[in-house]
Parts: C-alpha cells; structure tokens; sequence
C-alpha cells in the first residue's frame, strides 16, 4: 500500500518494471498449443521461455506396447504435416535392423512421395509466414497449390493428412492409374507459381523490412544447438542429409543444397530461412522430375513386406532430412515383436530450443516472425 | 576415424573412463565421472572434432537394472560418428551435463529427466519439459504403474482392442 506522502514525492517519475507476459497456449501465431512466456521492458523482449508438453501424448510409451508396423500411424501423428517423410524414415530404420532390401519401384515412389510432401510441408510454412507479419493473400495462394498435392495424396492412398502408406519392406498401395501423368501436371503447374510467390510475398518491401535483419542465427550457434534442415540452412551451413548421408536413392538425383547468402540483411535472418524454403522447393520440383521419368513400371511393391517384424537384438540410431531437418530414430530390440525403446529425435524439438538466443533484445512482434521462420509444428516437438 | 582408434585417443588421455564393452558393439561405454572431461575432449581435439550431438537417449535395461543414456554424436568436419554409452543406478543415478558444451543437450536432458528421472548434475534448468510439473513417477521406466487418479480425474484403463 503506497501512502499519500509516498505518491505526492513519486508525482511525475516515471517507473519501469519488467512484465511477464504469456504469449499462448492459444495463440494464432504460436501455430499450435505452445506458450512462451515472456519477459519484457516495453516493448523490448529480455528472455523468452517456451513452455511446451500440451499436446504430449506418450509416443514412446505407445511404442513399446506396439508392434513395428503398428507403429507407423503413430509417426504420422507426430509430424502431421510431414507424415509421409515420418513413415519413410521410421520404415528405413527398421528395414536397416531387419537387413531388407527394397525394390527399386519402391524406392522411386518413396521418395516421389517425400517430395510431393516436402513442397506440401513448405507451402504451409510459407504461406503461414506470410500470414504472421501480416499477408493475408499469399496463405491462399499457398493453400491452392498445397491442395493439389493432397489430392495426389488422396488419390494414391486415400487419406489426405495422415497417410500410413509407406510400411516396413514396402508400401500400402501401389500408384493407381495415371498417377505418373498427373503428377507431371502438378509439377508443369506448380514449378512457375513459384516466381509468384516470389513476386506477391518474397521482394515484397514491407516483408523485407519485417524479416531481413531480424533474429539473425549464427552458424556456429545453430550447429550447437542442433538446428537443423532451413534453419541450419539459412544460416549458410550446406549440410543437408540427402546429399551428405545419402539414404534410399537420393544419391541419384542431380540438385542443388539451398543455402542462405544475407541478401536481405545478414548472414541467416528471418529472410534467408524463408527463402530457403521457397528455394527448396524448385529443388523438390527438379528430384521430382527425375524420379517420375525413372520410375519403373512394372512390379510388386509388397513383395518384400516381412510376414513377421522381429529385428534381432540390438539397436540403431537411423536419421534422414524431413522437411524441418534431420529426423531420427534410435530403436533398441530386445528381440521380441513389440520395440524396446523407441526415441524419436525430432527436429523442431532442437529448432524451437534456440528461440530464446536468437529472440531477446527484438520487439514483441518481431517474436512472431522469428517463430514463424523456425517452422514448428507441436506435434512433433511434445510427441 | 573408426570406433577403435576413437577409443585409443579417449583412452590415452583418460584411462579410468572407459568401460570394457561386449565383443563387437558399436559403441563406447563410460564411466558417469570423467564424462565431462571426456565430452570436452570429444568436442574439442583436432583429430575428433565431434561438434554435433544428433541424439540423446535415455533407456530403461529393466527392473531392478541399471538406467542408461545415450548419446549419439557426429562431426561435422571429420565426417565420423560415435555412440557412447553411460549407465547409472536406479535410484539417485547422476550424470554430469554436457549442455553447456552442446546445447542442443539442454532440452534432451530435460527430456531423458522429466521420464526416466535422470539428474543430470550441473544443467542450467532442470526441470520436467513434457509432463505437467506436479507429475509423479517416470512414465518410461519400466516398473512405471499408472495412477489411478490424476487431480481427482480417474484414469482411464480400459485396453480392449489394444492387445
């Protein structure tokens, strides 16, 4: 309780304490149920603090009690926007422990299939970035396109978010009839909408002045904090797991490993990390292209599924480049049909970590771009 | 570098920390004291340059066992990896942290705390991350049993179509 006398000599001094402010669970930029609880002077953010564990939902305690190929709908549901890049990294992880060997039809739709997924995932990102510093048109131009890769989704395996359609050994469907040819549609379509992005959202000036410049990430830093896929990127690192750990048959396809160069400001702002994503996904379109002109016609894509999941005993730490970086799985059997410990390594659990260095001393809305640019999606992040 | 020469330089340098490992295993396996000493000189070496913690994993060997982390590494630079290994006792089991030499370890400690009740001597902030702050027990142990109330709301424990 303050007394007259106190207020009377205080008259006309301007006091400033620190606030704490939550940001979330409900929140329309947190995309999802995160809450960061911030601590500010003004305007001015001092730290930030996440808070995750809402949507927490005992993956790798259901792991246990599940079969190997039981598992699989669950790895949908932890990335779900990336559910296909999940299935395929899971299913190479237990494919390494059993020692199969998958046909080369397989192969080639698997990775089809991951593309298709990763231009699906980044649209989202990229059209939600837009929409956090305040475009609201490029989302629907995002949400267009992005549909028509779902309808390809739905077409191959009839689920258009949560697909299990790539299993232990080999793949729920094969292709349905003319998916070649209306694949090739999609890719003549969507390859120049990508210089629309570019002239609607990316060289937009109030954009530029929203995202150049802002929660700059040093390489060193991100390579500390585990940051990895765009984020890493951006910051100019030229790591990506397709090229440098070659899994399935990336090592077959000719593409370039997007890095950011600092046009917009510096080395591994805001900027970079987005454009690094609108980028990637002419890279996508090029694999995309290859893969459908290689792709085999005739074959079984079953043949190979495993009429019983037992690895031996043992353990593996597999990992591969879903559309928010490096996804891995450590996997330990004790011989049974159920796993013994299934980790998943997720990257938006890493990327989200460093949103404290890179976010104190930016304004409060600047937080909303630089968690709009790390792309996270909570599902993968709590599990 | 292979696993073996990795081994030879750690054991040069810090003779007590290794722990003799089963014919043909993939990883090294530490003694919970020297680990980080043993992490420094795996992050900072000229010849081992580990500068990227992939993964970190705690694991249950079951009850009545020993708890285990591990800690899956790689270099960017020398293009190697290493696995290496640490368990501790079940009850009041404790690792030093290497969170300050890879900070991605900051949350998966938190992590491999909040469900296997690991202490992780010298992190930052240890606290549980996924779970609520008031829950009890670790749910990965495997001599995990469920509550049968959870701030007075009965837990579910129905399995029907389950098994």
């Amino acid at each position: 309780m303050t007394t007259k006398a106190e207020v009377v000599k205080n008259f006309g001094v301007v006091q400033t304490e620190e606030m704490v402010l939550n940001m979330g669970p409900q929140h329309p930029s947190t995309h999802g149920v995160l809450r960061l609880k911030i601590r500010t002077d003004g305007e001015i953010v001092s730290s930030i603090e996440p808070h995750i564990g809402y949507l927490h939902r005992c993956f790798e305690k259901h792991c246990e009690n599940l079969s190997y190929e039981q598992v699989i709908p669950f790895t949908d549901r932890c990335d779900y926007l990336a559910s296909m890049a999940n299935n395929h990294i899971y299913s190479m992880a237990v494919e390494k422990m059993l020692g199969i060997e998958v046909s080369e039809k397989v192969e080639y739709i698997r990775v089809i299939m991951t593309e298709l997924q990763r231009i699906a995932s980044h649209l989202l990102a990229v059209g939600t970035f837009g929409l956090d510093v305040g475009g609201i048109t490029p989302f629907t131009y995002c949400f267009r396109d992005r549909e028509r890769v779902l309808d390809l989704f739905e077409y191959t395996c009839g689920a258009r978010l949560l697909y299990n359609y790539i299993w232990v050994g080999g793949l729920s469907h094969d292709l349905p009839l003319n998916f070649r040819q209306y694949a090739q549609e999609f890719i003549d379509y969507f390859e120049p909408k990508i210089n629309e992005y570019n002239r609607i959202l990316t060289y937009n000036k109030i954009f530029i002045e929203r995202t150049g410049d802002v929660g700059v990430l040093p390489a060193e830093v991100a390579i500390s904090y585990g940051c990895s896929g765009p984020v890493l990127r951006g910051s100019g690192v030229k790591w990506d797991l397709r090229r440098d750990e070659p899994y399935s048959i990336y090592d077959r396809f000719d593409f370039e490993v997007i890095t950011g160069d600092g046009q917009m400001g510096s080395l591994g702002d805001c900027w970079d990390r987005y454009f690094v994503r609108v980028r990637e996904m002419g890279e996508s379109v090029k694999i995309l292209r290859q893969a459908l002109a290689g792709l085999p016609e005739k074959g079984d894509v079953q043949e190979n599924i495993p009429k019983k999941i037992r690895p031996p005993k043992g353990e593996i730490y597999f990992r591969g480049e879903s559309p928010r970086g490096d996804l891995g799985f450590y996997i330990i059997s004790d011989g049974k049909a159920k796993p013994y410990r299934v980790k998943m390594r997720s990257p938006a659990f890493s990327n989200l970590s460093v949103i404290n260095e890179i976010g104190a001393g930016w304004m409060i809305s600047d937080i909303v771009t630089i968690l709009g640019s790390l792309d996270i999606v909570l599902g993968e992040i709590d599990r | 570098m292979e696993l073996a020469a990795i081994q030879t330089r750690v054991g040069a340098v810090h003779p007590d920390a290794l722990v003799p490992t089963d014919e043909g295993a993939a990883y090294l396996s530490m003694t919970p004291e020297h680990w980080a000493d043993v992490a420094q000189l795996l992050r900072s070496d000229e010849e081992l340059r580990f500068n990227v913690l992939m993964c970190l994993t705690g694991y249950d060997r079951g009850p009545g066992e020993p708890l285990g982390v591990a800690y899956n590494l790689h270099s960017m630079d020398k293009l190697h990896k290493l696995e290496v290994r640490i368990e501790v006792p079940r009850d009041g089991g404790k690792i030093p942290s290497v969170a300050q030499i890879w900070r991605t370890a900051e949350w998966h400690e938190r992590e491999a705390y909040d469900l296997f009740g690991i202490t992780f001597v010298g992190h930052p902030d240890l606290r549980r991350i996924l779970l609520p702050e008031d829950w009890e027990g670790y749910p990965l142990r495997k001599d995990y049993k469920e509550p049968d109330y959870y701030r007075g709301i009965p837990v579910p424990k129905d399995k029907r179509g389950w098994e």
